[in-house]
């Protein structure tokens, strides 16, 4: 918007001449122009959200094998993450043919197991384990879900070649 | 018959308001306005529902890219220009006192200690193309395992952080996890995610 003049129409008339009277406007738009401008930038170059994060601690390496904490096998539930979003779970030691189920991610699956486990007795521990070509993605939403259900014990663990053999079966691939 | 003019209204507006409410604004963002870091790989986070904020200060943040390069940064002028030292002085590469400024205040890096020098040489105008294989962390050259325990004796305060993309293969972010866990002997870190929107 530009100033436009205006206040030409009593020009013919006659009568004293009248001192011309000075506007007192200011012309503003350029000031807007420029305060709009920064304003864009700082807008657009901020960062409102803070990255958000979450704590892990993972389990101490053992020095040696006798180190290596003793669990109930029967309270052990395993999460073996592979390719593509899949997840077997089996409880139990060995990952043999008539105790892996396949889960999903969705929460009637996944979750709706974790919860059962927690409910069905006190001792429960979750041990993740994640196959080498499953995405980081499935890792950290593995770790949210125990935030969520508040598993009490959970570690993210090595994958065994008896996970290995069984991702093989159930995949196809190596 | 006298010619009746249609009463002409002044255009004008008033802009006072608009210019007040601008420059309001304008002084808000200033004043809480905090640059977006330099980001020289773009890295797409998974989402979680944690929501412990990441602290400004004191951070090793560990970026691990779609295709596993592995980028480190750390803030502070003055701990990044001393850790820079101790590297030079690990891997006999001697720095000026101009480089280890300059590094004190680029983004993060992800170049091998053979070619630093090189990178921190490098015109400003032409450091983004340099290529940046990522920080090397086999096991015959595990530079990042001496990067973070250096880290952690520049600055004792210093926590890890890692940032995955959402794509990363397990594998590589296991690798740096087992980096930190194996000399450092790190057992506590942080994964940063977005929030997640419910």
């Amino acid at each position: 918007m530009s100033e436009v003049q205006t206040g030409g129409g009593d020009k013919g008339k006659g009568g004293k001449p009248k001192a011309k009277k000075m506007s007192t406007h200011i012309d503003m738009t350029p000031m807007v122009d420029l305060a709009f401008l920064l304003l864009t930038f700082f807008m657009l170059t901020t960062t409102f959200s803070k990255p958000k994060t979450m704590e892990i601690a993972m389990p101490e390496k053992p020095k040696d094998n006798t180190d290596v904490p003793q669990v109930n096998e029967k309270k052990v539930l395993n999460l073996v993450l592979a390719e593509n979003n899949r997840i077997f779970a089996y409880v139990g030691l060995k990952p043999t043919e008539d105790v892996v189920e396949e889960l999903n991610y969705s929460e009637n699956s996944l979750r709706k197991k974790l919860f059962e486990r927690l409910r069905g007795d006190s001792g429960s521990m979750v041990l993740i384990k994640a196959d080498d070509k499953a995405s980081y993605a499935n890792v950290v939403s593995l770790f949210d879900e125990m935030n969520i259900t508040k598993q009490k014990r959970y570690a993210l663990i090595d994958i065994n070649d008896d996970e290995k053999k069984l991702l093989k079966e159930k995949t196809g691939t190596n | 018959m006298p010619h009746i003019k249609p009463k002409r209204n002044n255009p004008r507006l008033d802009m006072t308001p608009l210019v007040d409410l601008a420059f309001l604004l304008v002084t808000f963002f200033m004043l809480t306005t905090q640059f977006r870091p330099e980001e020289v790989v773009s890295v797409d986070m998974p989402s979680s529902t944690a929501n412990i904020p990441l602290p400004d200060r004191n951070v090793v943040m560990l970026t691990v890219a779609k295709d596993g390069r592995i980028f480190m940064d750390l803030d502070g002028q003055k701990e990044r220009a001393a850790l820079l030292k101790r590297m030079g002085e690990e891997y006999k590469v001697s720095f000026t006192d101009a480089e280890t400024a300059l590094f004190g205040n680029l983004a993060s890096w992800g170049v091998p200690m053979s070619s630093i020098k090189a990178y921190l040489n490098t015109p400003q105008s032409e450091r983004k193309k340099f290529p940046q294989p990522g920080i090397p962390s086999d096991s015959s050259n595990n530079e990042l395992s001496k990067w973070v325990l250096n880290a952690r004796l520049v600055n004792p305060k210093v926590r890890l952080a890692i940032k995955g993309d959402r794509e990363t293969p397990y594998e590589k972010v296991k690798k740096v996890i087992q980096t930190i866990q194996d000399k450092p002997m790190v057992n506590r870190f942080n994964l940063i995610t977005n929030l997640k929107e419910k």
